[in-house]
């Protein structure tokens, strides 16, 4: 499978999922 | 029982989920974390400090007074405070409020040069499991720090760092803003992170506050741009980035993906600053009347700004692209930052000035009026003598009630 | 702190139970479960994680799981039925990696 294939698979399983994790960090903004 | 031939039924079908990012951009009812600077007052001068600190305000807020955001905090179900400053421990309520805060279920970060992380006060962090800790470095090698933050400095940093190890402190942060001086140290800044047993920081360089006079000759240039996020992709596991790169995702179509993080411009949508003074703005990189949402002494406390005031609704209405309109990455990067456009006197609605198509480079080059913030608590008024960082102010023990605020020491009373 | 509905978690581990939805489950006592119009936000005080939930049905699976014998049965009680149930499974197994939720 292309790059590419492999970047639209993931972004849709990211979008269908119902849970997202991301750092409190990974917040722009806090210094 | 249903047959085999039949379509399945509307409820089988997963639910429509869609990005989270889009669902952001339209606001929260409350920020998720936030930055708070407690003080104007600071031991250093930074020559890129992004609140121009150094002298007390006199209106900065009493201990009662933040102790009362803090209950709104609480309230708000606001879970993460970034405390700095300026530098936040030269309070002598400092402690009191950090303690406050995790007694009502607000986590702390507090940012801070070292200058207070002696023994004792690494053992009693040591001893705490809801309090984080942030030492500012800007260079892996105290010539490259001390340049920009002035001499001393850099010991000051790693002793602070020792003190917390030896303490049993774990997982401090390393916090630096990457420069064209520091941007090839990025190896030695991990290894540094892994001797003292923390993590590793690396935040965008914006021209904010006093940045806005060293800007064009400290922030890393479009090679050194390519540099960082290569470096990232390669070494960034286990490394923080407050998310501040996202502008830098646009190199991701040749190879490499989105940095992680939201990727989005966090102002007045997930985030926000409150200042010593109790002045709201839209995120720490903005103090400046065009980014002010309110006041919380006069506007009705912290949650009515956040909820109500007119930036942080228009914040929150969808942004155009722009000029980026046309741009195939506009996608990834967003537009890139409102900070760094705002404070080199680029066009809201253009590319940023790092932007990594080099849109922003060509803008940079034309006729531009860079903007001055009246809210400046520098020490030294001449912007001519900020290139260079004065001495760090050292701090006494005073057992004197606070002095007058006509005080010349910044730091009296503290 | 005093985390949010804070007692005790005795045998506190930092290995993941494999999450099994025919046992119970529960919100960990350190985790924060804001509301917010798509769904809510998640945040553990301990691992400082920080996890969105993408709409309402989970929150109120999530709220509610506590209360059953089973994950199975707190989906089934809010409309979830066996052709609907794998995108929620494949959540609350993240959840539970990550120590969002624990077994009751």
């Amino acid at each position: 499978m292309s790059d590419r294939d492999n970047a639209v698979i993931e972004s849709v399983l990211v979008e269908e999922s119902l849970v997202e994790e991301v750092s409190i960090d990974g917040m722009c903004g806090v210094y | 029982m249903t047959s085999l031939l039949e379509p399945p039924t509307a409820a089988a079908a997963p639910p429509k989920v869609g990005r989270l990012v889009d669902q952001f951009e339209k606001g929260l009812d409350a920020p998720i974390c936030l930055t708070w600077e407690l003080t104007y007052a600071c031991n250093l001068s930074c020559v890129h400090c992004l609140s121009s600190s150094g002298k007390r305000d006199p209106r900065e807020l009493s201990t009662e007074q933040c102790k009362a955001i803090i209950d709104e905090l609480q309230r708000m179900q606001v879970f993460y405070v970034n405390i700095g400053g300026g530098e936040p421990t030269v309070r002598s309520d400092f402690w009191e409020l950090v303690d406050y805060a995790t007694e009502h279920q607000v986590g702390v970060k507090f940012s801070t040069n070292g200058v207070r992380i002696d023994r004792k006060v690494a053992e009693r962090l040591a001893a705490s499991d809801y309090v984080d800790v942030q030492i500012s470095l800007d260079g892996a090698t105290a010539e490259v720090n001390d340049a920009v933050r002035g001499p001393g400095s850099f010991a000051m940093a790693i002793r602070a760092l020792e003190n917390l190890s030896e303490a049993g402190f774990r997982d401090a942060k390393i916090s630096v803003v990457v420069t064209r001086e520091n941007v090839d140290q990025l190896d030695d800044f991990k290894a540094l992170a892994d001797k003292y047993g923390a993590t590793l920081r690396i935040t965008r360089l914006r021209p904010s506050g006093r940045a806005v006079d060293v800007w064009d000759d400290l922030h890393p240039t479009h090679e050194q741009q390519r540099q960082l996020y290569d470096w990232l992709v390669a070494h960034g596991e286990g490394v923080l980035t407050g998310d501040s790169f996202f502008h830098l995702s646009a190199f991701g179509s040749s190879g490499g993906g989105s940095l992680p993080g939201l990727n989005l411009c966090g102002a007045g949508r997930v985030v926000c600053l409150i200042d010593p003074v109790g002045d709201v703005y839209a995120c720490p990189f903005a103090i400046h009347d065009n980014f002010h949402a309110g006041n919380i002494l006069t506007d009705g406390g912290f949650e009515s700004v956040w909820k109500n005031s007119t930036l942080f609704r228009q914040l929150r209405e969808p942004q155009s692209a722009g000029a980026c309109a046309s741009c195939n990455f506009f996608d990834a990067c967003r537009g890139g930052c409102m900070a760094a456009k705002f404070f080199t006197g680029l066009p809201m609605d253009g590319p940023d000035p790092e932007c990594v198509q080099g849109y922003g480079q060509s803008a940079l080059e034309g006729e531009r009026t860079v903007p001055q913030s009246s809210v400046d608590h520098s020490r030294t008024g001449k912007r001519a003598e900020r290139r260079t960082p004065a001495a760090p102010v050292p701090l006494t023990l005073l057992t004197t009630p606070p002095a007058k605020f006509c005080d010349e020491n910044p730091l009296a009373g503290l | 702190m005093t985390a949010p509905g804070a007692t005790a978690v005795s045998g506190e581990s930092t290995d993941t139970t494999a999450f099994d939805p025919g046992a119970g489950w529960r919100l960990h006592p350190q985790v924060a479960l804001r509301p917010e119009p798509f769904g809510a936000l998640l945040y553990h005080f301990g691992t400082r994680k920080l996890s969105f939930l993408k709409n309402t049905v989970i929150v109120d699976v999530v709220r509610s799981m506590g209360e059953h014998d089973s994950v199975r049965d707190a989906l089934r009680a809010h409309g979830i039925d066996e052709n609907a149930e794998r995108v929620y499974l494949h959540a609350l197994r993240t959840l539970a990696d990550s120590h969002m939720i624990v077994p009751a």
